[in-house]
Formats: structure tokens, sequence, C-alpha cells
């Protein structure tokens, strides 16, 4: 991708900002090397570790700016909670605030300029959307026995209709890792590719200032979509949750 | 030359695999007007169902990402 820079018409190649890259050195990436995915993560778990651990040590009772944020995230994600999932989703609270904040920061990190977006890797979503894949089913089974299963068989639908839709319904349950990975990561990494793309065009003298203007409001729908994504991930978890506790609806 | 045709055909492919978003655009468009409607009809009860209209638009957006994955399969796995 990125030997093609020289002949094209643009300056780089929108696509050059995901390539995962060695921080020492021009080396091969191995699993241990740290590269530039691992520095922005890392940066990541340190801004959330300076806004919940580090605004709360001293907790006052007229709250300061950053322990309103992180009181405003808090409530946020509670409600969110108790409102999808009802009061017995909240013992698995901690997990679902963890990911929304996860998500959310690295979201707003990569917004940065010249920042790396972790999340717009499906490596990293992937991640995420199999272990709560993982764990809804392994509690499914836990808490519910192998009547979790009966969420399968619908019993409200006639009886003919029961196997088709039981087979579709397998088959959409497996689907729902693919598709909450992918939705977080193609959304981030189309936002990021367009900025780029208009951020090639500002190159060109007779367009500059109309691409200037794009990028400025590509920038805001951007901060939307990365709020958006970061509590449309957390809100299906809770979902998924829900059908692991409640399997007969 | 066989493998030039066959790349054309994924590129054709990856571009056709685009449609999808538009069937996914009047999917989220669906549920987003047909939300706004209903909450204007009945504002006080629209609060507690912003929730739900994310959760649609979520299931709808999906279908547009399954195009989108199509797409990158054409470009990058064929």
């Amino acid at each position: 991708m990125a030997t093609e820079s020289s002949e094209g018409g643009l300056v780089f190649h929108p696509m050059d900002q995901f390539i995962v890259s060695p921080l020492f050195g021009d080396g091969p990436v191995a699993w241990y090397t740290p590269t530039n995915v691992t520095l922005w993560l890392a940066l990541t778990v340190a801004a959330i570790a300076l806004l919940l651990v580090n605004s709360t040590r001293d907790a006052r009772v007229v709250p300061g700016k950053a322990q309103s944020i992180a009181e405003l995230a808090y409530g946020f994600v509670y409600k969110m909670v108790v409102d999808v999932t009802g009061k017995d989703g909240v013992k698995y609270f901690p997990y679902i605030m963890t990911l929304f904040m996860f998500i959310v920061v690295a979201n707003f990190l990569g917004l940065l300029p010249m920042a790396f977006t972790t999340t717009s890797h499906i490596a990293v979503t992937a991640v995420l959307a199999v272990a709560v894949f993982l764990t809804v089913t392994i509690l499914g089974f836990v808490l519910n026995g192998p009547s979790f299963l009966g969420m399968f068989w619908v019993s409200s639908a006639p009886l003919p209709l029961r196997p088709v839709l039981a087979l579709i319904e397998v088959i959409s349950y497996f689907v729902r890792p693919v598709s909450h990975s992918i939705r977080l990561a193609g959304n981030m990494m189309a936002g990021h590719a367009v900025i780029k793309v208009f951020a090639g065009f500002a190159a060109i003298a007779a367009i500059s200032p109309l691409s200037v203007v794009a990028i400025t409001a590509m920038y805001g729908l951007e901060v939307l979509v990365s709020f958006i994504q970061a509590y449309v991930f957390t809100i299906l978890t809770c979902v998924y949750l829900r059908d692991a506790l409640h399997p007969h609806h | 030359m066989e493998g030039d045709i066959v790349q054309m055909g994924a590129y054709i492919g990856a571009g056709l695999a685009c449609m999808g978003m538009g069937g996914s655009a009047m999917g989220v468009g669906n549920v987003a007007g047909n939300f706004l409607a209903g909450a204007l009809r009945n504002p006080s009860a629209a609060a507690d169902q912003t929730a739900t209209l994310f959760i649609g638009i979520a299931f709808a957006e999906a279908l547009g990402i399954f195009s989108f994955l199509v797409a990158l399969l054409l470009m990058f796995a064929v």
C-alpha cells in the first residue's frame, strides 16, 4: 500500500495511518515487539487510570471537573445496565464499565492528530467481541444449564415454523461476535480514512480551503461517531447479557 | 492474464458490494424516522426508548457492515 504513494496524486495513502510499525527500529513485527499499537493501548489505559483513579482519590461532596466527568461516566453506564438488563445485571456492571471506558477513550485518543486508532483494527475489537461472546455463552450455560438452549426454540411461533426459526436463531447467535467487532472497527476505520482522503486534497491549492472545511466537518462527525459506537458496543453487550440471564424473554 | 481478470472481477465485486451501503442507509433511516414519528406523537414515552432506538440502528447497520466485509475480503483476501 505504501509503495503506491510516490506515483499517485496523493502525497500519502489514506490507509497508511493504519500500518502497524515497531516503535524502535525497522525490524519485523513479532508478538513481543513494542509497536505503535502497544503504545496507544498503554496510553489508553493510562488515560483511564488518570481519569478514574486520580480524580476520585480525594473525592469531594461538590465534585471538581475531573470528578464530575468520572461520576457522569459511571452514572451513564450504570443507568444503561439497569435499564437494559434489569437489577440482576448490576453484578456484571464492572465488566461493562471497563469495556465502555476502554472503547470510548481509545476512540477519542485516536482522534488526536498523528495518533494511532487502536480500535480501527479488527484484531483489537475482535478480542473484545469474542470475550463478550464467550462470557455471555458460558454465563448462560452456568446460570440456566441446558435450558439456555431454549433461547433458540421460539415457543411463541407456530410449530412448523420453529425448526426454521431455530436455524436462523443459531446462525444469528454465532454471527454476533463478527458483527459486534466489525461494526466498531469498520466505523472507526472508515471515518479516519475519509478524513485522510480530504487531507490529501488539501495539497491542491485550488480546493484546499474547501477540503479544510470538509476535514473540520468530518472531524466533528467523527467525535460523535466515536462516542456513539462505544455506546452501541456497550449496549449490545448489555442486550447479549440479558439474553444470558433471561433466555426465555 | 488470468490473474488480471480475477483481480478485475474482485475490484468490480468490491465496488458492487458498496450497494449494500444503500440498503443499510435505508434501514437506519427507516428506524430513526419511525422513532421520531412515534416520539412526536407521545414525547413522554420517548426518553425510555432511546436504548431501543440505538439497538435497532445497530442491527440495521450490521447488515451494511457485512457488505463492507465482503468488499474487504474481495480486496485483500481473494
